[in-house]
């Protein structure tokens, strides 16, 4: 931006407010979970996408994958990815109802809100209390 | 407003650049995804620990090839799409943050290639 185009473009608008001159709320503590998902989904997808590289190269390759996944942590890991994938999934649903402009009010968006994270952790453990554990 | 046209109102109110176009793919790519990653957390579950053969003998199947491949691309764009607003809403220096979308688009880009080709030598008997 060291290049002035117009006269109008360059002068100093207001910026959005920042963090910092916020009070805490819970749909603002839910954006940044929105966001910090995100990233970690991001990481999850190249898992996903490790394991069927590691999958068409090879046996050897799969094992490896299996030796790294198999164990408390690597499980533990996929919890996080399970969980994180769910809650940025009800919180993607909330942003599609926003989005038509319903579920703003005072209440409603807190409402909605606790269904992200409720229904979060929810499907987490029904997924993997029926699909894994039993 | 009065007698102004639209556009005598934004002109000269910076650039819209793309306009919705990024908003727009990015709330495609996520309503997509909402079928597509339960498919594959199904297909996850479905395949725990499974051996190559076992693995092959079902994405061979041409339909869970093709919604994994979906899943796939809709996925890599979505992740590519949301990192991008990350990227901008962080990174001030012009020159570092043109930097990291450019390497973010190429790596979601490169992974989820690499990732349909395996998921296609998989669905083609390995």
């Amino acid at each position: 931006m060291s290049q002035p185009e117009k006269q109008t473009s360059t002068q100093n608008r207001p910026l959005s407010p920042h963090l910092e001159i916020y009070r805490f709320s819970l749909t603002m503590a839910l954006s940044i979970l929105h966001r910090i998902t995100g990233i970690g989904l991001y990481f999850g997808a190249i898992l996903l996408g490790w394991w069927f590289i590691a999958a068409a190269m090879g046996p050897t390759q799969l094992d490896l994958i299996y030796f790294v996944l198999d164990n408390w942590f690597g499980q533990l890991v996929l919890l996080g990815f399970t969980w994180a994938l769910f809650q940025h999934m009800l919180g993607g649903i909330k942003h599609f109802i926003w989005d038509v402009g319903a579920g703003l009010e005072p209440g409603q968006r807190q409402a909605l809100s606790w269904f992200t994270i409720v229904g979060g952790l929810v499907l987490t453990a029904l997924t993997w209390i029926i699909f894994v554990w039993i | 407003m009065g007698m102004r046209t639209p556009f005598a109102t934004i002109s000269g109110k910076g650039s819209i650049r793309e306009g919705t176009t990024h908003f727009w793919r990015q709330r495609l790519s996520a309503l997509a995804n909402i079928p597509l990653s339960l498919f594959l957390v199904w297909l996850v579950i479905r395949l725990a620990g499974a051996d190559r053969a076992e693995m092959v003998s079902l994405i061979a199947n041409p339909l869970i090839a093709g919604i994994i491949v979906l899943a796939i691309v809709g996925i890599f764009w979505h992740m590519a799409l949301g990192v991008q607003v990350v990227i901008e809403d962080y990174v001030h220096k012009e020159g570092l943050k043109i930097f990291l979308i450019i390497a973010n688009n190429f790596f979601a880009l490169a992974i989820g290639v690499l990732s349909i080709v395996a998921v296609l030598m998989l669905s083609f008997g390995g």
